[in-house]
């Protein structure tokens, strides 16, 4: 007589194994299945397009009734098992029945995970598992009504996608900054991102619940920052959870999921255990092709065949309608990887290929997924790739063909797009230009345009479009790369930023094909500052993109400690200031106390854990921070001027305090410095500063360009102003164009030379409409510049800076 | 002492925090006896364990800036491969590396014995 083969769950994974089982030998058990769902098997990979509408529930069942009655199994639906018996071979049903068995198979699958936060017991908090889910789901959504779907994975994204095409409004919430970041590096993410927003689905990344809210029922989720959502559903969709509960109750070895070996035995050899239920080396599956790799194994081991399961190289796919996204195996960097990226802004393409010992072991395909199987195959197989090395990121198809199209980005922007920021002009003028009047060279383009004949900084472009327009007959001249990353210059990337609207730094290195994953040391502060100064008030700073003495607002010293240098307005400090620095120094063991040439105090030596307690106490007698630290405005050197001076001619102190409180906390392409001489005697040292202010008899002086670091230069004179309030406005109109014109790490009187001091005084003091605009995109931008770093972390932001993660002592070592 | 710390060394796995709590693209340290050492998390969630010492000039590397699998030294802008430790380009030389491994509820542990391959 046959023997007993009982199984617990009636997912994909036993159903597989069935199917096998049976092919190979109809008779050699009498099967019976107990599901707690009350269904057949069916297809749970196609749950997202049931609920969508594009499939129904009969388009997915894998077995109907009569293939149970066919194979002679006895199925148990809606029948949950309450306990296993391992030494009686029996398992209990929830009915009260007992079934005998000579071979268990567990295959309970997996439960969701969902988030303890309070509320989540509310009706309308739904999962994402089965079909009950999709229907709470689709009952849901005929009402309309709004829907919060928590969690940005695979199955968060389908689930926000299909109660979107049910006409729900939709919004996904996602703990970490960028989305399915399990499969997805940042470049990839952002394309996703974007592609779920044009569906009109909301995104909140970085988005922690802290709670659900309503009266019985759900009404809306509310966020850590205090931000409400308001939903008539929720769905958690954070992961899932082996369901291993019973298996361990029956004293089976458990980890994080029923521990099975090579032939997918449990710690008793009787029992078999399959799918997302089981831990196999150390790893948990949840994902359909591995599931299938165990099912093929347990069939054999159950009839004594050989067979032994290794593990399994997972690939994902997104299943949204009109989402192309493919990932699989390892993409994290090393040393002794290399990887192989292609961007195609125009198309929305983004591949990444991560090579090992001449291997694939990483993919990420987005916007073009056709190659996704070929070359999962390449890394399951373990191909060496170095014969097609060149052209594998082009696909299978691919023989040969011709470099990548440097000028493709500039291609790819729109007609209306605008080229030259100084002088207004856009794409298309450029181009007809060129046509029209068969223009051949860049001064050509300029007499006919006055694109690129200010400041100059769009002249890779116009000569990229020049390329694009006269074909090979023209060469443009070679533009210094920003860093490895890219081709592009500073100039091309500031103008393209502006130009494409490009509002993050994943967005940046997306739509100008960066050529590495995440940039470099020297491009990440650039485009960090760049962002900031083109979008003020909308680009969230990249702390991770900020060199240690931004981060930490102080300096960095060569033994690692830190300086602190408080602000002194104008120069101007009193005895309680003074005090209250002397005090820190004594009560923190600060071992230098400074005069710096800018007319402050510098305490040099802090330790990184005191700042913020050091701050605490300056900001106590009402000292901020003196960005001394700052690609930004450091201070406003001034003399006496008419207050004491028997030679002054303007209250130079005045200005330089009113100078200093309107510049600062501003960030810049480098430092800048300001001094204000009372005097043409100069004797605050003016004219060797980045802008410099000498008051004379009739107003005053206005100088910029100057240097005393490495390089000693005198400043240029660039116009007299008469009155206080002109002065400040042509100080900040120089600052913001500065700000706007000039490369990362570029000193004020490197700019000017390069841009020339004529385009400047076109620009600042010839055109009044343009200085206005100048100064008040500044004093726009410091709406959102003007906070006391200090001050913000001694409240606690970025503690994590300040603390090491943990302390081991010798003597906790020794135990 | 020295007894202590070399038994330390040769033997133990220390927890030393949360995943969570390293910001990705950054650092922490844990300060040890002899020195701190440097936990990095990169954009992908990898995590690696070196000396917080470049072997330029001594720099603490955890306030570096963090790029794919390298860190630039805040100092003189060295760049050290976070897996071997060894300075990237033409310049020379290596910091000491720790095995680091995390487990699925997050926790990082650094063993402290042996360098990893």
């Amino acid at each position: 007589m046959s023997k007993k083969l009982v199984v617990i769950g009636n997912g994909m994974a036993p159903g597989r194994a069935l199917e096998r089982l049976l092919d190979q030998a109809p008779e050699a058990y009498e099967i019976t299945i107990f599901n707690a769902e009350p269904r057949v098997n069916y297809d749970r990979i196609m749950l997202s397009p049931v609920l969508s509408g594009e499939k129904t529930y009969q388009d997915i069942l894998i077995h109907d009734d009569a293939w149970y009655e066919k194979h002679g199994i006895t199925l148990k639906k809606g029948c949950k098992v309450t306990a296993i018996d391992c030494a009686g071979k029996t398992v209990t049903g929830a009915d009260g029945s007992v079934a005998a068995y000579d071979k268990l198979l567990i295959a309970t699958g997996s439960a969701p995970f969902i988030i303890p936060v309070p509320g989540k017991d509310l009706e309308g908090v739904l999962a994402y598992r089965d079909l009950d889910d999709v229907e709470a789901m689709l009952a849901a959504a005929e009402k309309g009504g709004s829907a919060v779907v928590i969690g940005g994975g695979l199955l968060g994204l389908e689930a926000a996608a299909g109660l979107k095409e049910r006409g729900m409004d939709v919004t996904v919430l996602h703990l970490m900054p960028t989305l399915m970041e399990r499969q997805l590096d940042t470049a990839a993410g952002y394309l996703l991102e974007r592609a779920i927003e044009a569906r009109g689905i909301k995104v909140v990344t970085g988005a922690n619940t802290h709670e659900i809210v309503g009266d019985g029922k759900v009404e809306a989720v509310r966020l850590d920052d205090g931000t409400e959502i308001p939903a008539d559903i929720v769905v958690m969709a954070v992961g899932i959870r082996p369901n291993a509960g019973l298996a361990k109750e029956a004293g089976l070895e458990v980890n994080r999921g029923i521990v099975v070996d090579d032939a997918m035995q449990t710690s008793d050899p009787d029992i078999f255990a399959v799918g997302e239920c089981v831990e196999h080396r150390g790893h948990c599956y949840g994902l359909v092709a591995p599931l299938y790799e165990m099912a093929k194994v347990v069939a054999e081991r159950l009839l004594d065949k050989e067979a032994g399961y290794e593990g399994s190289v997972t690939s994902t796919r997104l299943k949204v309608t009109g989402i192309d996204l493919f990932s699989a195996g390892d993409f994290a960097e090393g040393k002794d990887r290399e990887e192989i990226v292609l961007r195609d802004a125009a198309g929305g393409i983004y591949k990444r290929l991560v090579v090992r010992d001449d291997k694939l072991i990483g993919i990420v395909l987005y916007g073009d997924t056709r190659d996704g199987a070929w070359f999962f195959q390449l890394m399951k197989d373990e191909t060496p790739i170095g014969e097609m090395r060149e052209t594998l990121i082009f696909g299978q198809n691919y023989a040969g063909g011709s470099p990548l199209d440097p000028t493709a980005a500039v291609a790819a922007l729109p007609d209306d797009a605008e080229i030259c920021g100084c002088n207004g002009v856009c794409k298309s003028s450029i181009v007809g230009a060129i046509t029209e009047h068969g223009l051949t060279s860049i001064d050509g383009v300029r007499a006919r345009t006055k694109a690129s004949a200010s400041c100059g900084s769009c002249t890779g472009l116009v000569e990229q479009l020049m390329s694009l327009t006269l074909g090979e007959g023209f060469t443009p001249g070679a533009v210094q790369p920003m860093c490895g990353c890219t081709d592009l210059g500073h100039d091309d990337v500031r103008r393209l930023i502006v130009a494409k609207e490009l509002k993050s730094i994943p967005a940046v290195m997306q739509e100008l094909e960066w050529k590495t994953s995440c940039g470099c040391a020297k491009c990440r502060p650039a485009l960090n500052f760049y962002l900031i100064a083109d979008w003020p008030g909308e680009y969230q700073d990249d702390y991770q993109s900020r060199f240690i003495n931004e981060r930490v607002h102080a300096n960095i010293q060569k033994d690692g400690t830190y300086s602190v240098v408080p602000r002194m307005w104008g120069g101007m400090t009193s005895s309680a200031e003074l005090r209250a620095i002397a005090d820190v120094v004594d009560k923190f063991g600060i071992p230098t106390v400074k005069v710096t040439g800018g007319q402050r105090i510098d305490l040099l030596g802090v330790p990184k854990e005191n700042l913020p307690a050091v701050w605490a106490d300056l900001n106590a007698a009402g000292m901020v921070s003196g960005h001394a630290y700052a690609k930004g405005l450091r201070t406003v050197k001034t003399c006496v001027g008419t207050d004491w001076c028997r030679f002054g001619t303007q209250d130079s102190t005045g200005l330089g305090v009113k100078l200093e409180k309107m510049l600062w906390g501003s960030w810049t392409p480098h430092k800048v410095k300001l001094a204000v001489s009372g005097c043409p005697r100069n004797c605050a040292e003016a004219t060797c500063k980045d802008i410099g202010v000498v008051c004379v008899d009739s107003g005053y002086e206005i100088h910029v360009g100057g240097a005393a670091g490495m390089h000693v230069k005198g400043t240029e004179l660039l116009c007299t102003v008469p009155t206080e309030e002109e002065a400040l406005e042509y100080c900040a109109a120089i600052t913001q164009l500065y700000r706007e014109q000039g490369r990362y790490l570029e000193r004020i009187y490197k700019w000017m030379d390069r841009v020339g001091l004529d385009a400047i005084r076109e620009q600042v003091v010839e055109d009044e409409a343009r200085r206005t605009a100048l100064f008040e995109k500044f004093l726009y931008s410091q709406r959102f510049a003007q906070r006391d770093p200090w001050a913000e972390r001694v409240a606690g932001t970025d503690s994590h800076e300040f603390t090491p993660l943990n302390r081991i002592a010798a003597r906790e070592a020794a135990e | 002492m020295n007894d202590m710390v070399m038994k330390m060394e040769s033997e133990h796995w220390f927890t030393v925090g949360r995943l969570s709590e390293i910001p990705r693209r950054g650092a922490r340290q844990i300060i040890l006896p002899r020195g701190p050492i440097a936990v990095f998390r990169t954009q992908n969630d990898k995590v690696y364990a070196i000396d917080d010492k470049c072997p330029h000039k001594g720099g603490p590397l955890s306030q570096g800036i963090v790029h794919d699998g390298s860190v630039t030294c805040p100092l003189h802008n060295w760049v050290i491969d976070l897996q071997s430790g060894s300075a990237m380009g033409t310049d020379q030389g290596c910091v000491r590396t720790y095995a680091v491994r995390t487990d699925e509820n997050g926790l990082v542990s650094v063993s402290l014995a042996a360098p990893s391959e």
